[in-house]
């Protein structure tokens, strides 16, 4: 029955990612690229660590320039799905990495800095005064590099869980295997992050939606350290749909006293109420928000610093620089991985602390 | 002035450095008086670093 729950949440997670993957808008690093055009190795590298951080329509594993002095792309396209009066599927293998327009029904479509744009037969894209496209853009729908990983790693986290819970049945409580492995994990999630936080009486209820958040946050940390590319927490998207995940479970399951809390704090006297409440109902906005900024923001300016500092190896071109650069990236690389665990530890604790905050039942009032 | 946000962001940073720093001291002091209460101030201390950086974060990416 618990594990019924989660797969539902984890779908429903991804139907969300899905729908919302555009929402992305880079915009600080596109704004540093474009005055520097001086040395063409650091543009290079500015435009890898971009390519590298944002999300794309194929799942493009790399590309080289061949000997022919074209661009190689080793990846497949992945479909495109677009509503735009009326639903447009295709493969992204149409825009041909950027270069060509896409016509579909007579609609022409340009992919644009990574984002798709309704535009005429010549491809035209208007700019408005701070440089910025002002075409119409579709409703996009599609399954970019971004949502294929998120669906991997629902595949993984159902594999590994129903693994844990069979190694339970059929050994009568003992477990073997993979149950082995996680039992200390859920454990210490249980008794360490649900129980003080929520307490005895309500912290079961919760403890699905916890352990999805922990292992998925996790999980997909991990995945970004990996030279295959891709960012799922990167992308202030996603961590949008977790922190609203939170919000929304906190909201639906409170009772009556977080709200008699918020709006209503007992206890002092009615001037101060009346001041505290909208504070404390924008706090209730805040918490998830600050929960959204700080993954996106640790896991980002990790990756960031990363990749400055490997391609600060190919800027150095000699034998003390790079090879002092590469030891720095290594060791940063190790830190990458212990932020990765930290990260989804705070988050499932902050969640499980919300939902403490918002089942929990005063006797007396301070 | 366009380099006020690099000023910025490393007002930030000391900001948070000086936190950070003031709750490692403080856990060390708590370690070195109760070292068999070490699990628990690693854990707390990891939490209150990484809520500080959270909103070193968020206040550095809007410099």
């Amino acid at each position: 029955m618990r594990r019924k729950f989660s797969i539902k949440k984890i779908t429903f997670l991804l139907f969300l990612v899905s729908f919302v993957s555009v929402a992305q808008h880079n915009e600080k690093t596109d704004a540093a690229n474009a005055p520097k055009e001086e040395k063409d190795l650091k543009v290079t590298i500015k435009e890898y660590i971009n390519h590298h951080l944002l999300d794309s329509y194929d799942f493009g594993l790399f590309s080289y320039t061949n000997d022919h002095n074209e661009k190689v792309h080793i990846g497949s396209p992945l479909p495109v799905i677009l509503w735009d009066n009326g639903l447009k599927v295709f493969l992204s293998s149409k825009f041909h990495y950027g270069e060509t327009l896409a016509e579909v029904d007579g609609n022409y479509y340009k992919l644009y800095h990574n984002k798709i744009y309704k535009t005429d037969a010549q491809g035209t894209i208007n700019y408005d005064a701070e440089h910025h496209p002002t075409n119409a853009k579709p409703l996009d729908f599609s399954i970019t590099k971004n949502v294929v990983m998120i669906f991997v790693v629902f595949l993984i986290m159902f594999i590994m869980f129903k693994r844990m819970a069979s190694a339970y049945q059929k050994n009568n409580g003992m477990p073997k295997g993979m149950g082995r492995l996680l039992e200390p994990i859920v454990l210490y999630i249980r008794d360490d992050i649900a129980k003080p936080n929520i307490g005895e009486k309500n912290y079961k209820r919760y403890m699905s939606y916890l352990l999805t958040i922990f292992f998925f946050v996790w999980i997909v940390n991990l995945f970004g350290l990996t030279p295959i590319g891709v960012n799922i927490t990167n992308n202030i998207a996603v961590t949008f749909c977790l922190a609203l995940f939170t919000y929304v479970i906190t909201t639906v399951t409170a009772k009556k006293d977080y709200w008699k809390h918020i709006f209503w704090m007992p206890g002092v006297p009615v001037p101060m109420k009346i001041i505290l409440a909208p504070i404390e109902f924008l706090g209730t906005i805040i918490k998830p928000f600050s929960l959204m900024i700080r993954l996106y923001a640790n896991i980002t300016a990790g990756h960031i610093v990363l990749m400055s500092i490997i391609g600060m190896m190919f800027v150095f071109n000699n034998w003390l620089g790079s090879s002092l650069s590469f030891f720095l990236a290594f060791v940063l690389g190790i830190l990458e991985l212990l932020v990765a665990a930290l990260q989804a530890y705070i988050f499932t604790m902050l969640s499980a602390l919300y939902f403490g905050s918002a089942v929990e039942e005063h006797d007396e009032h301070h | 002035m366009e380099g006020l946000n690099y000023v910025g962001a490393g007002l930030i940073v000391i900001g948070a450095g000086i936190g950070i720093g003031q709750i490692g001291g403080k856990a060390m002091e708590a370690i070195a008086r109760q070292p068999e209460a070490t699990g628990k101030i690693q854990t707390a201390m990891l939490i209150a670093a990484a809520l500080i950086e959270g909103i070193g974060f968020a206040a550095l990416f809007a410099a």
